[in-house]
């Protein structure tokens, strides 16, 4: 049985590997690069959400609040105070951990709907700070962002460089980057899953209540979560503001936290690959829509709904049961 | 030589042919001009209109033989206001779409977003956003066409000081164009020697401003007010001021200067000034004024094709297109130094928006005096100064 | 001094009202589904811009008023028709983004139909404003308030004197109770979409002079609502109203005493020190949870 976890867990680390190694192949200009990385780093930060939403279901609409933290903390450290990037994300993270705990231990105690408006509510003061403290933040504006710098190596999208002999473009390189970032990411949400941490939290997510009479702590494994959760958006928004080079509120708004949670609700709850997915399918759908002009929103909201309303469980959730019955259906009728 | 002559005509023919498949191919291959724009989104009284400028000239130019004998395509994006999606979608033109020139930017934020960008990748970009920070310091592929809210504040500042005015009661929106121009005003004060007493915002959702409004009332010696701020909100500002009675001089920036604020602030906005470009007037121009013509044929060209009142935010895309048009021309090629080059030296371009004199230390171009200041009179525009 | 005051009060308690209308939209719609409907805004939206748009073709007011209520009255039935019964075994987020969509959705079609700029609507009644105490009240805030009021009055007639009122609200206390003894549950929730789309388009209406109208104008007021709505405590229908005050007030006091930058930001805290003390709201029923 654990075997059998073990496998599975591996499996979906080397579908991703595969295709993030195949990717490169299909994709023809710097511009997809762009698209991709985006998307990983995205990507990446719902896969920690999904962490707290999928497993420990607790709704969190205010998650772009933490990912601003870490975005505008790399922005101001490395920008205005010279920092290096590397510390930069680091303390960041820390810091943004801290706050995540600090708010998360009273907001957690409340329930569904309740929780959902507290993380609103907190997400939407980390807005309104970061858009209001002009002389730290530049205000409304925005800020520039210096390019990443990785021990010495300044990483920039109009770059050259060389790796193992190699020639590699700047986006060619943020891609391994990221690659193995988002890599990282899903290797430790898988193992944390699995661990007894993982454990009681899906015991948290089927019934509080139970899990708290059989002695789980549940208080404590959910503010844990929602510090990990927190710091992924916090790493995750450190790497996007070197990458984007300017960074404005927006990355803390509310809209960028809805799209979050719809991310992890059109892949699949609980899915780690699912919710990576959804970051995929909404990042890629302006561009495919781009072209609609006037219809643009119009098909987005109703692509949203009637995929919801279709495949309640997500996207991937959702293939993966369609397949599976087919293969069973087939292997029943070859036997 | 009958054969000598025919054998000529053969090669001229020869020549002749060639050269015309020469010109079709240039022809067949246009120049590409990008564009990202505020089309929705809360931003969309600038993008809208600046759009709808830039596909009819782009089709009139085309029309007209297109520009060094290739047309021109227009390939536009909509940035939603967003500027993370301002920055993506000019990075899509500039890597994915390969264009030779961009023109857009509705908001500071989406230009500033996309700045680093253009830099790096070396596309001239002439943007249509106000603030100043967008070429000051100068930027070497960066170029704007509006006035900016700097000159706006001096403008604004300097008719209150003909009036006598030396304190100001100060209400801005919190976006980035209010909050710009608040910063901007508090600055130009300083220096005229003027005092803000009063300095309140809003943002840019809310729906009444009669608290901040009473807050600046009952400030000790504020003699004028002044609101820094676009969309709906100053409109907001205009009714409530009325409401309260508030009888002191009332001042809106050049955010508002378009016909639908007057719809909007109705009979509320008797009275108050505000810095626009001539396009709001174009009849109470001298018939000396280089403007005349060019503001003019703007304002029919515009109102006969979309049906729709003409905004001074679509004359920014306008002036931003001719110049483009102009650099291309001059460079004799899309080659983005000699545009580039060409841009930082156009001199004496008189646009809708004022008359354009670039130079390496100045990507914008533009006076302060290219503001007029208008006064609305009877529910219309009065062109004061 | 006092004038001040009352100023700051008049405007939180013009707003406020609207935001309660709203925020029995949610609370009735909660109610009866246990869904958060996230189009409310747009019920808004439709009443205000349907409005504008028929007077504008010539229509007059007070029949563009009624086409524009019964517009969003079949869009909340539609809503709940083809978006929410059909998904009705899903999560409560996965409800949550269908709404999101729905609202996406509306707010595209109206942009489409209507355009992208502000409209004015005229003042109900005169556009002098009324001076109390040195402090001026504009005509409609008063036909706000009143609306506002006669809703109230008519949801609570409604709830214990009618008899489909009072099945809604069997429905809500127990959906299975209220199918054995012969409540068609399904039509219920159809209703209590079609009450809320008509809460809303109203709210909207009787605003719209105020704020103007545009199709955007729903996002922001709908989640306002969905604020106050959390405040007075998911459910209660005296909760939506004196949270939608409430909000209302402190928005406005904050901005005249305290900080505009900040007004929002204390709203938001506001919420965060009510549910911290009381984590079901101002007055959010205590539920015994099932397991």
């Amino acid at each position: 049985m654990l075997n059998r976890f073990m496998q599975s867990r591996l499996r979906g680390l080397m579908v991703l590997a595969l295709i993030l190694i195949i990717l490169p192949a299909f994709l023809g200009n710097p511009f997809h690069y762009e698209l991709v990385i985006q998307m990983a780093i995205i990507a990446a930060t719902v896969v920690g959400l999904n962490l707290l939403v999928g497993f420990a279901g607790q709704i969190s609409l205010g998650h772009a609040g933490f990912f601003g933290l870490g975005a505008y903390f790399t922005g101001i450290a490395t920008g205005t105070y010279g920092w290096s990037s590397v510390p930069a994300l680091v303390v960041g993270a820390i810091a943004v951990g801290i706050i995540a705990w600090v708010v998360g231990r009273p907001i957690l105690r409340l329930k569904g709907h309740y929780l959902s408006m507290a993380t609103l509510a907190v997400g939407f003061i980390i807005a309104i700070i970061l858009n209001n403290e002009r002389a730290i933040t530049g205000g409304p504006d925005g800020m520039p962002v210096p390019a990443l710098d990785l021990f010495g190596w300044e990483l920039s999208t109009f770059g050259q460089y060389s790796l193992f002999g190699l020639d590699i473009s700047g986006v060619q390189a943020w891609y391994i980057l990221v690659s193995v970032v988002l890599l990282l990411a899903v290797w430790f949400a898988q193992n944390l899953i699995e661990s007894p941490i993982g454990r009681a939290l899906r015991s948290v997510k089927g019934s509080e209540v139970a899990a708290s009479v059989v002695g789980v702590d549940t208080a404590k494994y959910k503010s844990l979560v929602f510090v990990i959760s927190a710091i992924y958006a916090s790493i995750m928004g450190g790497l996007y503001a070197h990458f984007q080079g300017f960074i404005t509120p927006a990355v803390a708004s509310f809209e960028f936290s809805i799209l979050f949670i719809t991310m992890v609700v059109l892949g699949g709850m609980g899915s780690t690959l699912g919710v990576i997915l959804g970051a995929v399918v909404l990042k890629l759908l302006p561009q495919v829509l781009a072209d609609f002009q006037e219809l643009e929103t119009v098909m987005f909201g109703l692509i949203l709904m009637l995929t919801m309303i279709f495949m309640p469980k997500g996207l991937l959730p959702t293939i993966t049961a369609i397949v599976s019955k087919r293969m069973r259906k087939k292997a029943g009728g070859e036997a | 030589m009958l054969k000598t002559m025919m054998r000529r005509a053969g090669k001229c023919a020869v020549v002749a042919v060639a050269g015309l498949m020469m010109m079709s191919a240039q022809a067949a291959e246009p120049i590409k001009i990008g564009s990202f724009l505020s089309v929705t989104g809360p931003a969309s009284f600038l993008g809208d209109p600046e759009l709808k400028t830039l596909e009819m000239y782009v089709e009139k130019i085309n029309e007209e033989g297109g520009v060094l004998g290739r047309p021109l395509e227009l390939i536009h994006y909509d940035d939603v206001g967003n500027a993370s999606s301002a920055r993506n979608f000019a990075s899509r033109l500039i890597r994915s779409d390969q264009v030779d020139i961009i023109v857009g930017g509705s908001t500071t934020g989406a230009t500033m977003a996309a700045v680093p960008l253009m830099e790096q990748a070396q596309v001239p970009f002439i943007s249509l956003a106000g603030a100043v920070v967008i070429t000051t310091p100068v930027k070497k592929w960066v170029f704007k066409t509006p006035q900016s809210d700097r000159m706006a504040a001096e403008r604004i500042l300097a008719d209150m000081k003909d009036r006598g005015i030396t304190k100001i009661g100060l209400i801005s929106g919190t976006d980035g164009f209010g909050s710009s121009g608040r910063t901007q005003t508090l600055e130009v004060a300083e220096q005229m020697g003027m005092e803000v007493v009063a300095d309140e915002t809003y943002s840019g959702s809310d729906t009444d401003m009669t608290a901040q409004l009473t807050n600046i009332r009952n400030t000790k010696g504020v003699e004028a007010v002044l609101n820094f701020g676009f969309g709906q909100g100053p409109a907001i500002v205009t009714r409530n001021y009325a409401q309260l009675g508030i009888e002191l001089p009332f001042y809106q920036s050049h955010g508002v200067a378009s016909d639908s604020f007057l719809e909007l602030a109705g009979s509320a906005a008797e009275g108050l000034r505000l810095p626009a470009s001539p396009l709001l007037v174009p009849d109470s121009l001298p018939e000396d004024d280089p403007q005349k013509d060019v503001v003019q044929n703007y304002k029919s060209e515009y109102e006969a094709r979309w049906d729709a009142k003409v905004s001074t935010f679509g004359a920014y895309a306008y002036d931003g297109l001719m110049l483009a048009v102009r650099a291309i021309e001059e460079a004799g090629s899309t080659d983005p130094e000699a545009v580039r080059e060409a841009l930082e030296n156009i001199e004496g371009y008189v646009g809708v928006t004022g008359e354009f004199n670039m130079s390496p230390d100045d990507h914008n171009g533009l006076t302060a005096d290219s503001f007029r200041i208008l006064e609305v009179q009877n529910g219309n525009w009065k062109l004061i100064d | 001094m006092l004038a001040e005051f009352l100023q700051y009060l008049f405007t939180g308690i013009t707003i406020g009202a609207t935001y309660a209308l709203i925020a029995l939209g949610f609370t009735l719609i909660y109610n009866a589904s246990h869904v958060i409907n996230f189009a409310q805004g747009e019920f808004l939206m439709i009443g205000g811009m349907a409005t504008v748009s028929l007077t504008a073709m010539g229509v007059p007011m007070v029949f563009a008023v009624v086409l524009a209520v019964i517009l969003a009255g079949v869009l909340g039935i539609a809503l709940q028709r083809f978006a929410i019964a059909p998904a009705k075994q899903a999560d409560v987020v996965t409800l949550i983004i269908i709404t999101i969509g729905a609202s996406i959705f509306i707010r595209g079609i109206a942009q489409m139909v209507w355009g992208k700029q502000y409209h004015v609507m005229q003042n109900f009644s005169t556009n002098e404003p009324i001076q109390v105490f040195g402090a001026v009240l504009n005509s409609q805030s008063l036909w706000v308030l009143g609306v506002g009021a006669v809703m109230v009055v008519a949801l609570v007639l409604f709830f214990t004197k009618t008899l489909i009122g009072k099945a809604i609200l069997a429905t809500s206390m127990n959906k299975e109770a209220a199918r054995l003894v012969g409540i068609r549950t399904q039509m219920v929730l159809m209703l209590a979409f079609m009450v809320s789309a008509l809460l809303g388009s109203v709210a909207g209406i009787v605003v719209a002079p105020i704020t103007f109208t545009s199709y955007d104008i729903g996002i922001i007021l709908g989640l306002k609502g969905f604020v106050a709505a959390a405040i007075g405590g998911l459910g209660s229908g005296v909760g939506a109203v004196v949270g939608g005050l409430t909000l209302g007030i402190v928005e406005a006091m904050t901005a005249g005493y305290i900080s505009s930058d900040y007004k929002d930001a204390v709203a938001f805290s506001m919420i965060l020190l009510v549910l911290f003390f009381m984590p079901r709201g101002l007055f959010g029923a205590k539920v015994v949870e099932r397991v």
